[in-house]
């Protein structure tokens, strides 16, 4: 605690010395320096041309494109069909309330002292999913209905990748608890869930959802083919979750698990107060890794017949009114998904530098 | 609870140093009748039979791998006993999950490597079983917390987290989370032995304290000091069996076992 008087010396390099001991310290060094730096010199100057400098972002129509650089007029002139497919125009206040609950949510989580960040945190893991339940696809409180077939582009990514979350990862515990259990029928069971679930590729589930599933159902009995790749992507995301979860369990000392023991607590106190605060926290890394995962394997639903914002893209580019503009449509999907899951990536690192106390048991 | 002491010394700390007090006949608050344990096949523990009144202070010592860390945590069912008997405060111990709970707020335990809870604070460690099993309201949860933190010496570390703390100091919380459950029994499992040379003096001071306020305290420790100070019984195990047991005076001066003799020779000699 006490001031030391002796400071630590100095390592100080100026930029001639730090070149000279990180680019230039042996001659394979050099000759790597020199090769990246010829690949840097001569692709940055085309790419930023091709994206900016050279780039046609006015006009209204395809003859507005020069073909110089990136027709980025496309993406400005179809971004209404990207963000909420074939949502009616005069409802999509319904989705942009959405959105902007979804930033109030957990933007505030990136600004330390945020009023009331805890609660928009909760309201955005609790009360996000009932009001979009009841704004989205209306049909009660005198909002009219809109049918989900309608629903595509951004919006219908960001719902299938937050519903899988969301409800992936309680499901996901329980299961991870489970698979721990001492008893036996539970264990199976969980066991037997898992491994099933786990050894199907997302593809198969998303067909089984669409074409296998209405078979089993009884009569008269049927969801929306969105509700059925929702459940069907949220069972096979939990899957995966309880297998890291299960990885942070059992990382736990024995001790942990006595002390609570000794203290009375009972399995669900002793598993909600001392292991699971401890186990989630170790796994943030694997849970925000499935979680990015889950992210991009969403767009696996245009494979029945889902527009998600890549199928919105992909249908766009093939319009005859636009030719050539493949490769922007697909470099605008790549930086949507970059933005969301850097996003994600980000607030996890934060995340577990805060629940950081220093010490492992 | 009214007869607990703890609970007495809690509301008036001066009466600390009547430990006078203990001479009164007490009831036997641990019974232990032809207790067997068996991991496997291998037979740990060997009819052990102990009975402990209120107000004891039992040291149980012996080789390593005698069973007397097995044999404490059978006492609050950490390990489960195969045959025999074992009554705790009038509760015995079957399966019956209710029942071990009832033991298990009765009696405190403290462990060799502390088993703080890391992502709490000191203070959180302390009032957390008080609040959800106890079901005691949080700022008198807290209160109470701080008042046993300043028995043990720290309650200026109470906002800390565990791993910011000295192991010494560590164990001193160990010692108030448990007692922070005001129970009628304290079981320590070689609280010293994970503590560096010049930390272990510290806990032992907690642990007279304790035992001077009339705590029924059943220690397995390598500590010869405190059992001379402290004990009123010390129990030497060995292979599982209870060899040998004699008031400390006894015990160090005229042992009658040979094993205990060998024993004391090997630990005395450095």
């Amino acid at each position: 605690m006490a001031e030391s008087v002796i400071k630590p010396p100095k390592k100080q390099l100026g930029p001639v010395a730090w070149m000279r001991m990180h680019l230039f310290s042996s001659w394979y060094n050099t000759l790597l320096t020199l090769i990246v730096g010829y690949l840097l010199v001569t692709s940055v100057g085309p790419v930023l041309n091709w994206l900016l400098l050279d780039a046609d972002f006015k006009g209204s129509d395809p003859s507005d494109c020069t073909g110089a650089g990136a027709c980025w007029l496309f993406i400005n002139q179809r971004l209404n069909f990207f963000i909420y497919g074939f949502y009616p125009n005069e409802l999509q206040w319904r989705i942009d309330v959405m959105f902007a609950l979804l930033a109030l949510s957990f933007v505030p989580q990136f600004i330390e002292n945020f009023p009331g960040r805890k609660w928009l945190g909760i309201f955005g893991m609790t009360g996000l999913p009932v009001v979009g339940y009841v704004l989205i696809p209306g049909g009660s409180f005198g909002l009219e209905a809109v049918d989900s077939a309608k629903w595509g582009g951004l919006t219908l990514t960001l719902i299938i990748a937050y519903i899988g979350i969301i409800a992936s990862l309680p499901i996901g515990i329980l299961l991870a608890l489970g698979r721990r259990s001492d008893m036996p029928i539970i264990r199976g069971l969980c066991v037997v869930f898992i491994e099933v679930w786990r050894a199907v590729p997302l593809i198969t589930v998303l067909f089984m959802a669409s074409v296998m599933l209405p078979l089993f159902l009884p009569e008269g009995m049927n969801f929306e083919k969105l509700m059925r790749a929702l459940i069907g992507i949220t069972l096979w995301q939990s899957a995966y979750m309880a297998e890291v979860i299960r990885g942070g369990l059992q990382a736990i000392p024995r001790g942990q698990y006595e002390a609570a023991d000794a203290l009375g607590l009972g399995y669900w106190k002793k598993t909600g107060l001392i292991i699971l605060p401890q186990a989630l926290k170790m796994v943030i890394p694997g849970i925000v890794n499935t979680f990015i995962a889950l992210f991009k394997d969403t767009t696996l639903v245009l494979i029945i017949g889902l527009f998600d914002i890549l199928g919105t893209v992909q249908s766009t580019i093939t319009d005859p009114a636009w030719q050539n503009v493949a490769v922007e449509g697909y470099v605008f999907v790549a930086f949507c998904f970059w933005v969301f899951c850097f996003g994600i990536s980000r607030y996890s690192q934060k995340l577990e530098r805060k629940l950081d106390t220093g010490h492992k048991s | 609870m009214m007869g607990n002491p703890m609970t007495e010394t809690t509301r008036t700390p001066d009466s600390q140093q009547n430990s006078e007090s203990r001479s009164e006949p007490k009831v036997d608050i641990i019974r232990v009748e032809g207790m067997h344990k068996w991991y496997g096949d291998f037979h740990v523990l060997k009819d052990l039979n102990l009975t402990v009144k209120q107000g004891e202070r039992i040291v149980i010592c012996g080789p390593s791998g005698s069973g007397k860390s097995t044999f404490i945590r059978c006492i609050n069912r950490l390990e489960e006993h195969q045959q025999g008997k074992i009554v705790v405060d009038d509760v015995e111990l079957t399966d019956d999950v209710r029942q071990i709970d009832t033991v298990r707020r009765e009696v405190g335990m403290v462990f060799q490597h502390f088993n703080l809870f890391p992502h709490l604070t000191v203070l959180e460690n302390c009032c957390l079983s008080p609040i959800w099993v106890r079901k005691i309201p949080r700022k008198e949860a807290e209160a109470s917390a701080m008042e046993y933190l300043e028995r043990v010496k720290i309650p200026d570390q109470a906002n800390k987290y565990p791993g910011q703390l000295s192991g010494g100091q560590q164990q001193r919380v160990a010692i108030a989370r448990a007692l922070c459950m005001k129970p009628k029994i304290m079981l320590f499992d070689e609280p010293t032995s994970a503590l560096d040379p010049e930390m272990i003096k510290e806990v032992l001071d907690v642990m007279v304290e304790l035992a001077k306020s009339g705590m029924t305290m059943i220690c397995v420790t390598h500590e010869m000091g405190f059992a001379k100070t402290v004990a009123d019984r010390v129990i030497f195990m060995d292979g599982g069996e209870i060899v040998e047991e004699a008031p400390p005076q006894e015990f160090f001066s005229n042992p009658r076992e040979p094993r205990t003799q060998k024993f004391l020779e090997q630990i005395l000699h450095n």
